[in-house]
This record gives structure tokens, sequence and C-alpha cells, in this order.
């Protein structure tokens, strides 16, 4: 069929860019790195400076994959969430995980004032941010899981998740007002969002999670189809919906969670991106969306991360600002040009 | 003619904290394959939560309902999938569904995990379309055609899914009468040439008289499975509407203002 054609013709096309992609985070930056260099000190050669080949190894390597894991991963979360709740507007905010990531960390930082000494020291440090987050957003999603059990209506999920987002934000204002500049400042960059700043083994444990989440995201390829169609029909079809409903659920909160965990609350990705993908491919077959929200994501994460380092300048802009500047203008000219948002 | 479902003392109705509300009692129904079967009744009469039951969606008050000789609720979802389907009142979603990736989805029962179409599931579906006549649609988006074609997509669906019993709720509401004559030929002639049973509910009694192979009556007193010129000289129709405004005029076979 011509469509199959299509598709594959835009799969490969979409490999390459994040091929290209890829080398020109790892290439462009305050100091820009010739490819055949980049290409070298990943293939463990030499380097025309050694410090290039430091810049990329310690540097923008771990930027790059952090930014790879952060776009897929919030991506395919929207994904699911999209098609779960059958709303375009739908993405991993809806559940309330961020906020309850953001609720996590704004109680660190905003509250540290409060505690003693050296827990403030223990608080403050990278790993105390990185576990309130987590903290944060595993709570909510505990909550969420365990209303859903009790709710049949998903649509009813749906607003219980919006509610925890408000009641979060809502805690996290009433810190601020009782915070210092320093402390606010603090936050506000957290809220930021930012891809470098990882060890190799936060990268790990990020990998391992996002990779977990993608496989639960796979195995849901066949109930979100069914689901297109309504959870009467998809269990007249013989789906288990309370199960796939809880696993996709799941695989969402793990995405999102770890992610904004590590990089902070990552705006827009996971609404647009997954509207990319089906504009482009015209299709609502998961099979396809899931691959194509895959490589989308990671593209549109790594071309952000390139703006954001701002080629031959020194200062880095905040990511999270970029991923709205960039996208929302792509999703209104997309449906323009469309016209089906679906 | 064996039954493919069968009902056994079936006691239908809701049960809620204030107590059991008890919509029809008793019912012993038999839907034998070949066959056409309408279901009518007036509105609120619980016409739903009778298809709703059988279907196994919802538990009956007591009683059993029986599928190929197998209780319904010791089904799971995926064997019920392969021995019942449905066609279904409700509003389809926003996607960007083809009519073909539409039908293809009746096969979800057999596929692997991820949904591959094997050859003799794309047979299938082309088989399904071939007889609703939907084949010159396959590539249209199901929000580009009419709500006829869309009725006859669904159906072949149903049909995709492969199973000896079909049922149907209202499939001919929001259609004009040509599509709704034609509708109930498809029906028909998807009843004979497949042996399929078919059940579905419906408004359109006069329609349904003659195209039925049988038809179960629900009025407040009492669920009647019958052929349809039996029901006639029973008389079981004027029992269907308790209104002086509308009479059922049993030589005509139909009803008729007053």
């Amino acid at each position: 069929m011509a469509n199959k054609k299509r598709n594959t013709i835009l799969f490969v096309l979409l490999a390459l860019g994040l091929l290209l992609m890829f080398f020109m985070s790892l290439s462009l930056g305050s100091v820009n790195i010739p490819f055949k260099d980049v290409y070298l000190s990943l293939t463990g050669g030499q380097a025309s400076k050694s410090t290039w080949e430091y810049i990329i190894i310690n540097y923008r390597l771990p930027k790059a994959i952090t930014a790879v894991l952060v776009g897929t991963g919030l991506s395919i979360s929207g994904l699911l969430m999209q098609t779960l709740f059958r709303n375009p507007l739908a993405g991993p905010y809806v559940l309330g995980l961020s906020s309850g990531a953001s609720l996590g960390v704004a109680f660190v930082i905003l509250g540290a004032g409060f505690l003693p000494y050296f827990l403030k020291i223990i608080a403050l440090s990278s790993y105390g941010i990185v576990l309130a987050s987590t903290l944060g957003s595993t709570l909510v999603l505990l909550l969420v899981l365990l209303v859903s059990q009790k709710l049949r209506d998903t649509m009813a999920i749906l607003i219980v998740g919006l509610m925890f987002g408000s009641f979060t934000t809502a805690i996290v204002s009433v810190l601020t007002y009782f915070s210092t500049a320093e402390q606010l400042q603090k936050f506000t960059f957290w809220s930021l969002g930012n891809l470098g700043n990882l060890s190799w083994k936060s990268i790990c444990v990020l990998a391992f999670s996002v990779c977990f989440g993608l496989v639960l995201s796979a195995g849901s390829i066949k109930p979100l189809n069914a689901l297109l169609l309504g959870e009467n029909y998809a269990k007249s079809m013989g789906l288990n919906l309370k199960k796939a409903r809880l696993i996709i659920i799941f695989a969402t909160s793990i995405l999102s969670g770890s992610i904004t965990a590590f990089a902070g609350p990552i705006a827009f990705i996971g609404l647009a991106v997954p509207h990319i993908a089906k504009l482009t491919f015209q299709t609502s077959n998961h099979t396809v969306l899931f691959w194509s929200t895959l490589l989308f994501g990671a593209i549109i994460v790594l071309f952000c991360d390139v703006v954001s380092q701002m080629p031959g300048f020194d200062v880095t802009l905040p990511i999270n600002a970029i991923t709205s500047i960039i996208g929302a203008p792509v999703v209104i000219w997309l449906l323009v040009r469309k016209r089906n948002f679906q | 003619m064996k039954a493919i479902l069968s009902t056994s003392n079936l006691n239908i109705g809701y049960k809620s904290k204030k107590g059991v509300t008890t919509i029809a009692e008793n019912l012993n129904l038999n839907l034998t394959s070949g066959k056409l079967i309408s279901l009518i009744g007036a509105n609120g009469i619980g016409k739903s939560t009778l298809l709703r039951t059988i279907t196994g969606i919802q538990k009956p008050l007591s009683g059993k309902v029986f599928l190929n000789d197998k209780s319904i609720s010791e089904y799971k979802p995926l064997e019920l999938a392969q021995n019942l389907s449905l066609v279904l009142t409700e509003k389809l979603p926003p996607s960007n569904l083809s009519v073909f990736e539409l039908v293809a989805l009746g096969r979800q029962p057999y596929t692997n995990w991820v949904g591959t179409l094997t050859q003799t599931d794309i047979e299938k579906v082309h088989e399904a379309m071939q007889l609703t006549q939907i084949e010159h649609l396959a590539s249209k988006r199901h929000f580009e055609i009419s709500d006829g074609q869309l009725q006859k997509v669904l159906i072949a669906r149903a049909l995709a899914q492969d199973t000896p019993l079909i049922i149907l709720d209202e499939p001919t509401t929001h259609l004009d009468l040509l599509h709704k004559v034609s509708l109930f030929k498809l029906l028909k002639k998807l009843t004979q040439e497949t042996q399929k049973c078919i059940l579905f509910s419906t408004h359109d009694i006069d329609l349904a008289i003659q195209l039925s192979d049988e038809m179960i009556i629900m009025t407040p007193e009492m669920v009647v499975q019958d052929e349809p010129c039996h029901l006639i000289s029973k008389g079981s129709f004027a029992t269907l509407f308790k209104d002086e405004n509308i009479v059922f005029d049993a030589e005509k076979g139909k009803f008729i203002v007053s």
C-alpha cells in the first residue's frame, strides 16, 4: 500500500534526523566542536584537542542521552494519556505527577529553613532534590492508582488528577509566600528544567526507569488500539479494561515521575509531540504512533537542547522555556495546515 | 436447532442500597443460529438492561445465562469476545481510524500481543467488508462517511470478530426509512448466509415484524418470544403500548394512530 511506503520513508527520515540531532547536540554549544572530532572522541579515537574530548564525554554526551530519555519518555506518556482519556489535551501533567514532584521539591527547598542544620545540608544536595521529587510524584501516583481502583469512569480519574494538580500547586504557592528570595530563586531554577548536571549514575537510574516505562507502553499498544473505539467496544473485544488501564497509568507515572525527578518539570513535550506524530503520519494506529512519537520526542528535545545551548554564546537558556517557545507554534502551524485535531 | 444463547429463569434488574429493582422475571429465552431476532418494547421498559445482562456486562438478579451451554459468568473476557460481538449505539471517540482499520480491530481477540494481522485476519476483514458492501470505503476515515455507512462498518467489525452471536443495540436509530430497510435486509442476509444468530433491539416495529424470524416483546407484565405471525395472532402487540392514541391493526400487521 502507498501508506506503508510513505511510513517507511518517514521513519527512515526520522531515524536520520535523530542521528543528525544527536551529533549536533554534541558538536554545538559554547565551544563548537567539528563533527569529525565528535566522532573521534565517541569511538575512542584522538580528538584534535583533548579538552574537546573531555567536554564531549563528560558534559555533552550525558546531556544528549538525558535529552533522548526525556524526549522519548515524556512523549510516550503523553500518547498513552491522550488515548486513555480520549482527550487531545491530556498529557503527563494531567495526572498531577509533575505537580506532585514540584510539591516535593518545594517542601525541600522552600521549607528547608525549618529543618535542623545537618538535615538542611542533606535536603538541599542534588540527591535530596531528586529524592524529594520522586517521593512527591510517587505519592500522587499512589493516590491516583488508589482512586482509579475505586472509580469506574476514566474521565473521573482525569478530573481527580487535575484536582491533585491544583491542590499541590496551591500548597507550593503558600510555601513560596513564606520563603526567602534566595530559596525562591533556587526553586525557580529547578522548575525551569535542566538536562545537564546528571552524573552517569543518575543517567543509569533514569535510563532504567524510562526503559521500563517504554516496555510497559509497548505492551499496551493493542489495548490502546482497542480503546480507540471507546471502553465498551474495547471490553467487547476481550480487553481486560481494569488491568490495561492500570498498566497504562503505571507506565505514565514511571516515565513522567522519573523524568521530572531528574530533569525538572519539562513542559509541552508530553502534550505536543504525540500530536506532531499523529498529524505527520495521519494515523491512529498505535504501532506506528509508538515509534514515531518515540523518534519525534527524542529529536525535538535534542533540538531544543541545541537551541538552549546558544551556539557560540556562553549562556545556556532554560530548557523548559525553549520547549514551549519552539513547540507551541509548531503545533498551531500543523493544526492550521491539516485541520483535523484527533 | 441448537440454541447459542439461552436463559433459564432469568430475573433482571438492579441492586442498590435502597433495595432490589426487578425489571423482568422468569425469562426463558432461546437464541438459535441462523435466526434474525428483534427485541422490542417501549422506552424505559428495560431492553438495555436485558441486553446488558445477556451479554454478561451486568449480573442477573437470579437465574442463568448460557452461551454455548456454559454460564456466561464463567467466560474469560477473551473467550467471550470470540463468541459474542456487539454493535453499540454510543458515539465513537475522535480518532483517525480508517474504515479498514476499524473493521480490522474486530480481529483483536485473535491477534498477537501487538495486534499484527495475519493473512487469515486480513481475509476475514475483507470477507466482512464484502458481506456488508463497504469495500469501496476501506481507505476513508470513519468520520468522513454517512451514518448509514458507519452503521454498516460497525456491523462489519462485529462480523470480523467471527462470533456465532451478534447483538446490536438499536442499529437503525438516526437512519432514514430507505437506510433502515437496507440495514434490516442486510442483517437478514447475514443470518441466512453465515448462519449466525443476530439479536437487535429496535423501535421500528413495522419493519421488524416483516423481516425478523423471531421477536422478543417486552411489556411491564411479561416478556414473550415467538415468530411475528404467532405474536400477531396471540394479540401480543396490543399490550405493547398502553395508550388509546395508538392501536395495533392485526390484519395489516402494523400500528395505527386512532
